[in-house]
């Protein structure tokens, strides 16, 4: 089975986000950057698939390809996830940040390309936060979809994923291929050793332009304004649990 | 009101409820979910398969193509604005206030479409009697300090039940198995904006404050007198959850 792995650079997830003064965005500069963590739970979970960790039988998976779209440093995301077990890696480089939509419709090109049996990927990207592209994803291919796993079984042509609800979990069984977001309890991500960070540096990246699938990525909507929220202030620290319950019931929460 | 049934439906499949709504939808100009795990599951499909760019999680409807959605955690509020003709949206249930009820609008029934894509194998809810999370007055969350389901639930139930709250959750609390994943109050979790927020041994991480910041009145308990929570709690109590939470419920009576 052939494992697509999107993977996405963002933010990294300790960092707070700061609005610029112009109101055009979040200012990312001199901001440390990593791999969507949905990302990297995704990547572990095609390394298990490929290693026959946890319930998976070895070689469930055969070969794992990453694709990131966006700037010339998403190289590192790929790279992280090559050190992590992924075999190589696809670039299309924009620098322009593209709309869920668009980024479903290079990845449908990027499938009909390599021909995957099933895409694993984020949730949601941490930084705009759509949990949308997955759906899309599945909805361009037709392909079934398996959203917020939190355990995934291959088997006769299927993938059974435990999903996390409204209300608990739901259980699907998706015929291959197929698309399946990961959710934060499907497993807990390696950290790479230093002999596969360096092994990975040998592995292939190709590097492509988002000209090169022909596929339409015109924005459909325009940011107006990046604003902050409105901000909170600290309060006041009470005694005990008698003066707490008298504050609240002075302002009208009790 | 339209309705439609069938087996998938009835389990909200995202590939039934989207062969059933973009059959309807050449006669509307929007589609609006709220954003729960349902909505979030089928509304991108439904969005794609119209080749319209999906907006997510609205907290405010500027004009009829304007919309402010929260970004990084809620750490950035995005106005955009769609060139779509038509709009698929998703809403933050908590950031607007619910319709009158009362309504008496005709109920249509509509065929409703399986896909036959993926199927349903079964599912595992958690009962309860409380409040629901997302709708709750009064939330009473508890974090990684319980250190474990017996202690959460001994703990946080009862206060509950005192309040007639809804009982919420970190992340850390969920991935250690002390609550069920239901209860995650987040960035990716629920997000929540109750008149009270309790929050019971939970630091307050950026991901944490994203699913309460909105809350009316936020009330801290935690035995670390810096943890970033308090940098956000109306009133603080630094102390030992054991011996805070059994005073709480004395001075509640
Ligand atoms: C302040 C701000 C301003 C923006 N302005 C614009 C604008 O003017 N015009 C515009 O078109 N867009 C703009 N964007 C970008 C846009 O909002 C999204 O970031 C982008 O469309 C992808 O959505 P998402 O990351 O939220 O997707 P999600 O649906 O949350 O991502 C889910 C998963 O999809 C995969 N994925 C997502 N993106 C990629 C990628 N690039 N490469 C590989 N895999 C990926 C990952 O597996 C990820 O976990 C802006 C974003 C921000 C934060
Ligand atoms: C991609 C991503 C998504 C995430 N999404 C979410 C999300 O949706 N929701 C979420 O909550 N987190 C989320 N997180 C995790 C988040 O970063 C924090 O790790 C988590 O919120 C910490 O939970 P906690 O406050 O219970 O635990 P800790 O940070 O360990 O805090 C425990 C607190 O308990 C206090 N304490 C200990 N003992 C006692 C005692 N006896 N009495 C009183 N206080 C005590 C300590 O002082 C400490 O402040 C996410 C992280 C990532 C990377």
């Amino acid at each position: 089975m052939k494992v697509l792995v999107p993977v996405k650079r963002v933010i990294d997830y300790n960092v707070k986000a700061r609005v610029k003064a112009d109101q055009t965005g979040v200012d990312l500069a001199n901001v440390k950057m990593s791999m969507n963590p949905f990302d990297e739970i995704a990547v572990e979970e095609a390394v298990r698939l490929k290693e026959g960790k946890e319930h998976h039988a070895a070689g469930t998976a055969s070969e794992i390809v990453v694709v990131s779209i966006g700037v010339t440093q998403a190289q590192e995301t790929i790279r992280t996830a090559l050190a992590m077990g992924a075999d190589r890696g696809i670039l299309i480089q924009s620098d322009a940040d593209l709309e869920p939509l668009a980024v479903a419709k290079l990845l449908a090109a990027v499938v009909a390309e390599e021909k995957p049996d099933l895409v694993l990927m984020g949730k949601q990207s941490i930084d705009g936060d759509n949990n949308a592209v997955g759906q899309m994803l599945a909805a361009l291919l037709d392909w079934p979809q398996a959203t917020f796993a939190a355990k995934i079984e291959i088997a006769g042509g299927a993938a059974k994923v435990t999903r996390e609800v409204d209300g608990g979990n739901q259980t699907l069984s998706a015929p291959l291929p197929a698309v399946v977001t990961v959710d934060l309890r499907l497993n807990t991500p390696r950290y790479a050793s230093l002999p596969n960070i360096m092994k990975a540096k040998k592995k292939e990246i190709a590097m492509k332009a988002v000209a090169d699938y022909g596929v339409d990525v015109a924005p459909r909507l325009t940011v107006r304004k990046v604003t902050a929220p409105a901000t909170r202030s600290a309060g006041i620290k009470v005694a005990d649990a008698a003066e707490l319950v008298s504050k609240l019931k002075t302002v009208g929460a009790l | 009101m339209l309705l439609a049934e069938s087996g998938e439906l009835g389990h909200t499949l995202a590939e039934a409820v989207t062969a059933t709504v973009v059959g309807l939808a050449d006669g509307y100009d929007a589609v609006l979910a709220p954003a729960s795990m349902d909505g979030k599951n089928y509304m991108p499909r439904i969005a794609a398969k119209l080749d319209v760019a999906p907006i997510s999680d609205i907290v405010e409807v500027v004009s009829a193509d304007t919309f402010v959605r929260p970004i990084y955690a809620g750490n950035a509020l995005e106005t955009i604005q769609t060139s779509d003709a038509k709009k698929v949206i998703t809403v933050r249930p908590t950031a607007f206030a619910p319709a009158a009820e009362g309504g008496s609008a005709p109920v249509e029934t509509v065929s409703g479409t399986d896909a036959g894509k993926a199927s349903f194998v079964g599912e595992e809810m958690v009962k309860s009697d409380r409040p629901e999370l997302g709708a709750a007055k009064i939330v009473v969350s508890g974090g990684r300090a319980l250190g474990s389901a017996e202690e959460f639930h001994a703990v946080m139930d009862p206060l509950a039940d005192k309040l007639g709250a809804a009982v919420g959750a970190s992340r850390a609390a969920v991935d250690a198995g002390y609550a069920p994943n239901d209860y995650q109050v987040g960035q990716t979790g629920k997000v929540v904006a109750p008149a009270l927020y309790i929050a019971i041994g939970i630091s307050g991480a950026i991901q944490h404050l994203a699913g309460m910041k909105d809350s009316k009145v936020i009330v801290a308990i935690n035995k670390d007198a810096d943890a970033p929570i308090f940098q956000v709690a109306d009133y603080g109590i630094v102390g030992d959850y054991k011996t805070v939470v059994p005073e709480l419920m004395n001075a509640l009576g």
